[in-house]
């Protein structure tokens, strides 16, 4: 599904990522874990599309399809989704509302229709209570005011809504408590299935016991270091990341 | 001839018209005397740095339009907010058009400024607050000149006008180029509440120019809620001269949506006259191509423990040009005062302009005063993230400048202006909401 190979990125020259090989297949969760400041957001912004990233070397590929020439927005059309670490706030567009929006772009960038307002509500009504989101939740201002959690959680109903092919989570576990936690993890659980594909990207392992990875890799200073099962997270949280530092000198 | 020279010597032929023996024959014939001294306003003067009008001063402007052009409610309807029960005073060219207008005299006036300065029943209320509060200038003095037409609004104490009341003035272009000058008074009793609506719209590509003067006076614990819709054609210009004299514990708030126009000043003074007053004046100005719109407020803080709160945001693109001139004066003896200023610009083209200058002059030593400007571009980090959920950068591009501008809106109270003003916001931003506002 999703191929990345030997990509270098920087920013305002300097290089962020630096020979990054990584293979995603339909079904499969994998996880990057690693030390702040090793490159891990940059990697998943990469693969959005974010602009002020520069790609040097290397290519992505998802389903074939070479992702360096599109805009973030085709690559959203594609089945790309990325839950933020940090969601902008959107003063004066409700979460429904700016779901819809969502929802009939991706519409209308493969030929359909709009989506029938009484499907939009289904959809949503199922979502939301599948996240155990509350209906007046949806008509405040998209993250306007919204706690550390509810942002995540409304990051994870837009993945529901959106239903990716693939998902990348940065950080998503950050913010939040062990409820708000269990419930993210919870309804990323429920999406998953054998079409699509989960990235976590996170520091610690702590959300790895929910969201269960089948791959994990190890991100220092830019390159995987290591590749391994989920014991490897286990390894992580006891051993921290020392070890794989010096092994990567 | 200059236009100047020639509304002066249009004076007489207008006294005759109207009558010399006029009860405010006096004021008129002193107010085309300041005009002549004063003239209209350059850009020598501070307050008008910004803004030149010699553009549209050089139009041979017709000052007395002949007669009432026929126009039809459904050619206008979509300029009115009618989708709830109001009253009407519309002015086609000036002169008022009693079959599209809804007028009343039960319990509250809405009626004609010529009534007023005519029937003797309004001899009272005409000689206590007509010209009384616009300050001298050649701009207020034109209008008083030639004052003759225009909105009359009383409102009875411990009264409740029980619709809002809309003041249109359209411009149909019989006349090549027009001048008009509208002139609203509107006095608010002791513990009455009145909702306003104005409009200027002009219905031709001719040249109109619109030197409109209003006076408000806010009597103690009145409310007064007044939305000006500024969404002209770009051969209409407007200066709007609106002056507010408020008393005790009255709550009085203006909200200005320009959004259209080729050159809008607007020149909105407050004066507080009493204690615990509160002010609001909210802008929202949305423009593109050449326009030019340029807000000059004036809070005048006299008494202790009032507030005023203005907040203004524009979003320019093109070659448009914006002015944000916002003054506050706190007087020695206005302590305990809360004075809030907020200016926010979005610059969408490199072409575009703002001058944006807060003014704050401040007499007294307990008062609280803030005031905030920015002028930026559109956040990157906000862009991708829509961008990241499928929403193209143009439309992802609008939908941030509509949340930009909305929040102006949360203190709208007649819900259909906000829908009204919602959409023409989000017309003007190309936002294809694909929801319902």
């Amino acid at each position: 599904m999703l191929k990345i190979k030997n990509l270098h990125a920087s920013i305002d020259d300097k290089e962020i990522l630096k020979g990054i090989n990584l293979e995603i297949n339909p079904g499969e969760v994998h996880a990057i874990m690693g030390p702040n400041g090793s490159g891990k957001s940059t990697l998943s912004s990469v693969i959005a599309g974010k602009e002020e990233f520069e790609m040097t070397e290397g290519e992505i590929t998802f389903e074939g399809t070479n992702l360096s020439e599109l805009d973030p927005e085709e690559r959203a059309h594609k089945g790309i989704f990325l839950s933020f670490q940090y969601p902008v706030e959107i003063p004066g567009v409700s979460v429904t509302n700016f779901m819809k929006t969502s929802i009939n772009a991706h519409r209308k960038a493969n030929g359909l229709e709009d989506m029938p307002a009484n499907e939009m509500l289904k959809l949503i009504r199922d979502k939301s209570e599948m996240l155990e989101i509350d209906r007046k939740f949806l008509s405040r201002s998209l993250n306007e005011g919204f706690s550390g959690g509810e942002k995540k959680r409304n990051e994870i109903f837009q993945m529901a809504m959106l239903d990716p092919k693939l998902s990348i989570l940065d950080e998503t576990d950050s913010g939040l408590d062990i409820d708000a936690l269990k419930i993210v993890a919870d309804g990323v659980n429920k999406l998953r299935n054998e079409n699509n594909a989960v990235l976590v990207i996170t520091h610690y392992q702590r959300l790895l016991n929910y969201i269960v990875p089948d791959v994990v890799h190890v991100l220092v200073d830019g390159k995987i270091v290591k590749t391994g099962g989920k014991e490897l997270a286990h390894q992580l949280e006891e051993k921290g990341y020392d070890w794989l530092k010096k092994e990567a000198v | 001839m200059e236009l100047k020279d020639k509304l002066v010597s249009s004076f007489l032929a207008f006294e005759e018209d109207f009558g010399a023996d006029n009860e405010v024959h006096q004021i008129r014939s002193q107010a085309i005397k300041d005009f002549e001294d004063l003239g209209f306003p350059g850009r020598k003067e501070e307050a008008w740095k910004y803004t030149s009008l010699n553009s549209i001063l050089k139009h041979d402007y017709s000052v007395f339009p002949k007669k009432e052009e026929a126009i039809e409610y459904r050619d206008i309807k979509k300029y009115l907010i009618h989708d709830i029960d109001t009253y009407d005073l519309v002015f086609i060219d000036g002169i008022y058009s009693s079959h599209l207008s809804q007028t009343t005299h039960d319990k509250i006036d809405v009626c004609l400024m010529s009534s007023a300065l005519n029937k003797p029943q309004y001899k009272p209320v005409i000689d206590n607050y007509f010209n009384k509060i616009a300050p001298k200038s050649g701009l207020n003095a034109l209008n008083t000149a030639f004052a003759k037409e225009g909105a009359f609004i009383h409102i009875h104490k411990n009264k409740l006008a029980d619709k809002p009341i809309q003041i249109i003035n359209f411009s149909t272009g019989n006349e090549s180029a027009l001048l008009v000058q509208p002139r609203n008074l509107m006095v608010v009793d002791e513990n009455s509440h009145v909702q306003i609506i104005e409009r200027h719209q002009s219905l031709t590509d001719h040249p109109v120019l619109t030197n409109s003067v209003t006076e408000l006076y806010a009597d103690k614990r009145a409310i007064v809620d007044y939305y000006k819709i500024q969404n002209d054609k770009s051969t209409a210009s407007l200066i709007d001269n609106t002056f507010i004299e408020q008393q005790a514990e009255s709550h009085v708030s203006v909200h200005t949506f320009s959004f259209g126009g080729k050159l809008v000043r607007n020149n909105l003074n407050f004066y507080q006259k009493g204690e615990r007053i509160d002010s609001t004046l909210k802008g929202v100005t949305i423009i593109e191509g050449k326009q030019h719109v340029d807000h000059n407020t004036l809070v005048h803080h006299i008494e202790p423990n009032c507030e005023s709160h203005q907040d203004y945001k524009g979003v320019f693109s093109d070659k448009s040009v914006g002015v944000f001139n916002g003054k506050v004066v706190v007087e020695k003896e206005a302590q305990k005062t809360n004075a809030y200023q907020s200016n926010n610009n979005i610059l969408v083209d490199d072409k575009a302009t703002i001058n944006s200058k807060p003014q704050l002059e401040i007499f007294a030593d307990d008062v609280k005063c803030s005031h905030g400007c920015t002028i930026g571009q559109l956040d990157e980090e906000a862009l991708f993230y829509l961008q990241s959920r499928g929403i193209p950068r143009k439309e992802a591009r609008g939908l941030l400048m509509y949340a930009f501008a909305n929040n102006v809106l949360e203190s709208v109270k007649i819900p259909e202006i906000k829908k009204r003003i919602n959409k023409l916001i989000a017309l003007k931003l190309g936002v294809e909401l694909g929801f319902n506002l």
